[in-house]
Order: structure tokens, then C-alpha cells, then sequence
């Protein structure tokens, strides 16, 4: 089989300079996702029906369609006409962040869901309003609770930053293509840019396990709960 | 058929997994209409002798014979026709939860016994009905209670016509309260003359309906004899050793 | 109502790509199916040998882009002499990477069955075989479903990646398009609605068939 391993290893040090965009891209994407999905999910669960409407739709909208298309809707599209100077990074990362917040809303909708209802009663009869309730009670429960959930989603985005390269990104995937056609290597470098990949998706689910591992530390304390 | 043969004869079972052995060289005799009950402590080997009987675990060495039938271990279409003469109650009833109380028994009927749909719907209603749940029929498993799932059970082991039946702690797994109506089942069981052996801890199974007693201690029958001998109170014995604990047991919870 | 001639020419172009996904998604979702079973079955009962193997393959398939496999597919093996044109390569792609995910949902509901579904049906006189077919498997179906029925619902949106291996299907053709007369937004807002029509009958498709299968006490694992 010749895998010219010379091509691979020359231009590892650029196809690995390409993981900091990706890294750049999945961290700002999630966390985007994050204050997306909380705010959504609390709409969706304690709104009235004039906020519950349009986050259900915002939610359906980015659960359907594809990530490739919103990105060409959203980078040729929607920023040229609005004449909005997003480079490709930023474009990446708004839509990965819209479309990952839409997901994340249901994760924490359905957390919110299961804590016994209890909890806020309690925060209400404690006099708490009901931002506090739901800011000191709330989340810091359903944020732990969601993070195996989350572990899934962040996997899920590092995959599809790879379609970054579609809209020009200098990242894993679009390098690996420039060097291919260039070296005519194209199995061996692929198969090294799916390796990279698969590295960072694991390190990252590791280091998500370890976060939720320390969230565990018994001694931590609800706020609010005199 | 001659009073005096054997319908079951286990012979020198013994059973190991791994380093553990399980059953140590266990033979007893079932004559047609007897009922044995086996009593001990846990891990004695009680529920692995049961599901040797009918191979749902294949003893190491040892024989089995239904009805002067030997059954050869290797041979699939042996165990099969065993286990469709042998009928099992699990302490866990493994009614199959995607079907109705109905359903659960019609389709042993149909499936192995090749019974026509029509016939084994007749079939399965009577059977209900003799464990009054006849009006229960179209419940799911998740719908009943503990008691009821017990008893769809053995309506579905004795659809099947068994030459034997064998219950593994029929009640270990009810609610005090629902423990009644699946020990009435049984003792009717015994009443119409069906030959039993049961793994249990419920006194009035051993004391009441107890032909033989059987106490299994580390993969042994160590103590071997009817009520009458063993259970007289004051008695010696290991069995009424174990069953004095079981009524300190039960007055407890009372 | 009159069209101008960008709509005609758009909206029978698009009609164009949307057979072609179609014809990507069948075949994609029954082999992802079925190749979900035979790797889901073979990681919960096989032998350790083959267990590894189901158990690799999900692994690598679920843990890169499908971009990436893609890639491998059309441009990667024509190194080692293996051409596949852009249709078969999306489709192997596409089944190869569904494959993974529904094993792993397949697998789930397996191991949720209990044994003593199993033992109840043996000492009943059920063949190993009656025994899987008649109750093991149709416990199963029920767990998996709703799982099933999601990653069914990601392939319909993945399959947008297939111009990517040159073969031009919804999205494939709306780029042409969209690049052509350079109105991307409408274009692709359009392309999205075809998406969002798409993924809502799929979604109105499968919740029909889980309501044919409802038994209860059996809820999404």
C-alpha cells in the first residue's frame, strides 16, 4: 500500500496548526451554544406563549436543517446582504453556536424538567424571586446534570467543524485538502486528518468527564438555601 | 402407568463454575403426584439444581431420566422436548413484557407446540380463568401486580401440559400481602394432583404441602424426610432448625 | 402567477436534487439499519474476537467526521486502485457512518432486555432462534426506536454533504445556482425549507410507527 508517510509527516506541523482553528471554532461554538441553550430553555419551560413560539420555531429551524446549508445561507447570504464583515471563522462559529444552542435548549429544557418541583417552591417560599430561584436553584443543577448530554454535543460540533472548510476556514479539513492536491497523497492524509480528529474528539470527552468529576466535590453548596 | 416408577430421576448432579462447586453429587427420585420442597440457606445450591433439571444450566456429570427417558445433554432437540415437558416458575416471572396476560401463553402454544391460534386461545382462557384472572387477559405485565404476574405464569407453564412442574421461590419476590393468592394457586395445584418441586421459603408450602422435604446445605441434600419426621417440634433437625428461623423470621415482619 | 425564469430554472433544479437525495437517503437508511442490527447484535452476544472488531469499526466511524470519511472514500482510495463513483461513494459512506451510530442504539436496547426474558422463553421449550425472534427482538425494536428514528433523521441532513464527492444532489444543486446568479440567500432559504418539509415527514412517519408499536411499560430507554 503506498502511504508516503514523508508527505504525511512533512506537513503534520501545518495540518496541526490547523486543530488550533478547530479547537478555536468547537470551544466558541459550544459556549455559544451554552448561553443560547440556558436562555432558551428557560423561555421555553417558564415563558408565555409569546416567547414559547418563537423559540419553538428557532428550535425546529435549526434541528432541520443542515449545517452546510445554514452556513451558505449565513456566510454567502444572509452576512454579505446585511453587509455584515464576518470572516469565516466568526461565520462558522455563529451557526455552529445557533444550531448547537437549539440542541442544548431541549438538553437543559428536559433537565429543567426533571427536577422535582419542589425546588422552586421552595426558592419561592424563601422569597426569592423567580430569577434568583431559577438563577441559584436551577442551573447549577441542570448544568451539571446535562453534562454527559453536553460531552455528546461537543463531539457532535467537532465533527461538523469540518465543514468549515466549505466556506474557506483555515482549519484541519481544509488544510489537509491543500496539501493533497499538491502532494497527491490523499488516503494517507486523510486518514491522518481523521486520526486528528478522533484525538481531539477523546481528549475532549475526557476532559469533560474530569470536569464532572470535580463539579462533584461534596462540600459545594447551594446558593440561596439559608 | 406403574405406581412405583420414578416419573423424574436425577442422579449424581454435580455442577461447578469456575473454582465453585455449586452441586456436589445431588441425586433424589419424583414419583408421579409427589411433591418435594427444597429448603436451606442461600447459595446452597437450590436454584441451580432446579434449572438443571430442565438444563437451562447443563450439569458437569450426572444423568437425568423423565419418564425412563434418558436425556443425552449434547443433543439441542433433547433439551428442547425436556423443557416442554418440564414446566418452570422463576422467582422473577419472566412474563414477556411486550405481550398480554393472553398472548404470554398462547404463544409457547402456538410457537411450540405448534397449536393452531384458535385452539391455543381456548386453551390459555381456560387456564386464566382456573387462576382467576380470566377478566385480565388483555393486561400487559407492566399492568398487573406481582401477584397477578405470578400467577399468569404458572397459567402459562401448565398450558403447556407439563409432566412436572417446578417453581424457584414462587413468592421470594411478593409483597406480604400479595403472597396469599399465589400459595392458594399452588396448593390447588397440589390438590389436583400435579408433581411439584420448589425451592421456597414459605412454611406453609414446606410444612403444609410437603411430601418431602429436601435441605441443601453447600451443594448437598444433607437431610432428607416428610414433615412428619422432621418438623415435629422439639425436633433436632437441621430443617426445623431452618424453619423455626423462618417463623422468628415472619413474626418479625407480622 | 408568473415565474421569472430564475425561479423556474431553480425550483426544477432543485426538484432535480431533491430525487437525488432521495435516492441517497433510502438506501443509506436501510443499510444503516441493517448493518446497525448486525454490529449492535454481534457487540452485545458475539465472541470477543468479533466483538472487537463490531466494537473498532463503530468506533472510528463514530469518532471522525463524516466529511473526513467521505474524503477517503472518493479521493483516498483511488491511491490503492479503488474507484468508486460519487453516488456509490456517498452511499457507502453515508451507510458506513449511520451503521456506527445505530449500532450503538441497537446495542442499548439489547442490553436493556432482561435475561430472564431469555430463561423464561427456554424453559418454555423455545429454540435459541424462536427464542431471539419472538421475544428478544421485538422487546428491542421498542427500545430502539426512538434512537433509531433520530440518527434516521441526521442522515436526511447529512446527505447534504454529498456534492462534496461530486454528487450533486438538493444542496449540490442549489450551490450551482446560488453561485451562478449569485442569490444565495433566497436560494438557500429555499433549500431549507425543502430540508425542514423533508425531516417533517420523516419525523411524522416515524412517530406513526412508534405509536403502531406502543406497548406499555415499555418508555424510550
Amino acid at each position: 500500500m503506498p502511504i508516503a508517510l514523508s508527505a504525511v509527516i512533512d506537513s503534520l506541523p501545518y495540518l496541526l496548526q490547523g486543530s488550533f482553528i478547530t479547537a478555536g471554532i468547537v470551544v466558541s461554538a459550544m459556549l455559544l451554544g451554552l448561553v443560547i441553550g440556558v436562555c432558551m430553555a428557560v423561555g421555553l419551560v417558564y415563558g408565555n406563549r409569546f416567547i414559547k413560539y418563537p423559540l419553538t420555531m428557532y428550535v425546529w429551524v435549526f434541528r432541520g436543517v443542515p449545517v452546510v446549508v445554514l452556513l451558505f445561507l449565513f456566510y454567502f447570504g444572509l452576512f454579505t446582504f446585511l453587509d455584515l464583515n464576518f470572516s469565516a471563522f466568526a461565520s462558522v462559529t455563529i451557526v455552529l453556536g445557533m444550531t448547537t444552542g437549539a440542541y442544548q435548549a431541549n438538553i437543559f429544557r428536559g433537565a429543567i424538567l426533571s427536577l422535582p418541583q419542589g425546588q422552586f417552591k421552595a426558592a419561592s417560599a424563601l422569597g426569592m424571586s423567580n430569577g434568583q430561584a431559577i438563577r441559584s436553584i436551577v442551573l447549577p443543577q441542570i448544568l451539571r446534570m446535562s453534562i454527559p448530554a453536553w460531552s455528546n454535543e461537543y463531539s457532535i460540533i467537532l465533527k461538523d467543524s469540518a465543514l468549515a472548510f466549505v466556506i474557506g476556514a483555515p482549519e484541519i479539513m481544509a488544510r489537509t485538502q491543500f496539501v493533497a492536491s499538491r502532494t497527491y497523497q490523499h488516503l494517507s492524509l486523510y486518514i491522518a486528518a481523521g486520526i486528528i480528529y478522533f484525538l481531539l474528539t477523546w481528549a475532549g470527552v475526557i476532559a469533560l468527564r474530569k470536569l464532572e468529576q470535580y463539579l462533584r466535590i461534596p462540600g459545594y453548596s447551594h446558593h440561596g438555601s439559608n | 402407568m406403574n405406581e412405583s416408577s420414578p416419573i423424574l430421576r436425577v442422579n449424581n448432579i454435580t455442577k461447578s463454575f469456575g473454582d465453585n462447586t455449586i452441586l456436589n453429587d445431588v441425586s433424589f427420585e419424583l414419583v408421579k403426584g409427589e411433591i418435594k420442597v427444597l429448603i436451606g440457606p442461600s447459595g446452597g445450591g437450590k436454584s441451580t439444581l432446579l434449572q438443571c433439571i430442565n438444563c437451562l444450566v447443563v450439569p458437569d456429570s450426572g444423568d437425568i431420566k423423565l419418564e425412563d427417558e434418558q436425556i443425552d445433554f449434547s443433543s439441542k432437540q433433547d433439551l428442547y422436548s425436556l423443557r416442554q415437558r418440564v414446566g418452570m416458575i422463576f422467582q422473577d416471572f419472566n412474563l414477556f413484557d411486550h405481550l398480554t396476560a393472553l398472548d404470554n401463553i398462547t404463544i409457547a402454544l402456538r410457537k411450540v407446540k405448534k397449536i393452531s391460534k384458535k385452539e391455543a386461545v381456548k386453551r390459555a382462557r381456560l387456564e386464566l380463568e382456573q387462576v382467576g384472572l380470566g377478566d385480565k387477559e388483555k393486561l400487559y405485565p407492566a399492568q398487573l401486580s406481582g401477584g397477578q404476574k405470578q400467577r399468569v405464569a404458572i397459567a402459562r407453564a401448565l398450558a403447556m401440559d407439563p409432566k412436572i412442574l417446578m417453581l424457584d421461590e414462587p413468592t421470594s419476590a411478593l409483597d406480604p400481602e400479595l403472597i396469599g393468592e399465589v400459595i392458594a394457586v399452588i396448593k390447588s395445584l397440589a390438590h389436583k394432583g400435579m408433581t411439584m418441586i420448589m425451592a421456597t421459603h414459605q412454611i406453609s408450602l414446606i410444612s403444609g404441602l410437603a411430601d418431602e422435604i429436601l435441605f441443601m446445605e453447600k451443594g448437598k441434600i444433607v437431610e432428607q424426610g416428610p414433615p412428619s419426621l422432621l418438623l415435629t417440634s422439639g425436633n433436632s433437625s437441621k430443617s426445623q432448625g431452618f424453619c423455626d428461623r423462618l417463623n422468628e423470621l415472619s413474626e418479625v415482619e407480622g | 402567477m408568473e415565474f421569472s425564469p430564475f425561479y423556474q430554472e431553480l425550483i426544477t433544479s432543485l426538484n432535480r436534487g431533491l430525487m437525488m437525495s432521495i435516492a441517497l437517503i433510502i438506501p443509506s437508511v436501510i443499510g444503516g439499519v441493517l448493518i446497525g442490527i448486525l454490529a449492535g447484535a454481534t457487540r452485545t452476544f458475539g465472541n470477543p474476537f468479533v466483538r472487537k472488531t463490531a466494537d473498532t469499526y463503530a468506533a472510528i466511524f463514530r469518532g471522525t467526521p463524516l466529511v473526513v470519511q467521505l474524503f477517503v472514500l472518493y479521493f483516498g482510495l483511488p491511491n490503492v486502485g479503488i474507484y468508486l463513483s460519487p453516488y456509490v461513494a456517498a452511499v457507502v459512506g453515508f451507510t458506513l457512518c449511520s451503521g456506527a451510530y445505530q449500532s450503538e442504539y441497537i446495542r442499548g436496547a439489547l442490553l436493556s432486555i432482561k435475561r430472564g426474558q431469555y430463561l423464561g422463553a427456554q424453559a418454555l421449550g423455545f429454540t435459541t432462534f424462536q427464542a431471539i425472534f419472538w421475544i428478544i427482538v421485538p422487546q428491542a425494536v421498542r427500545r430502539a426506536i426512538h434512537g433509531c428514528g433520530n440518527e434516521i433523521i441526521y442522515l436526511i441532513k447529512y446527505s447534504s454533504l454529498a456534492f462534496i464527492v461530486t454528487c450533486i444532489e438538493l444542496t449540490g444543486e442549489g450551490k450551482t445556482i446560488a453561485t451562478e446568479y449569485f442569490r444565495f440567500t433566497e436560494v438557500f432559504t429555499i433549500i431549507g425549507l425543502y430540508y425542514l418539509a423533508l425531516v417533517t415527514v420523516a419525523i411524522f412517519i416515524l412517530k406513526k410507527i412508534e405509536q403502531r408499536l406502543y406497548v406499555p411499560g415499555f418508555g424510550h430507554s
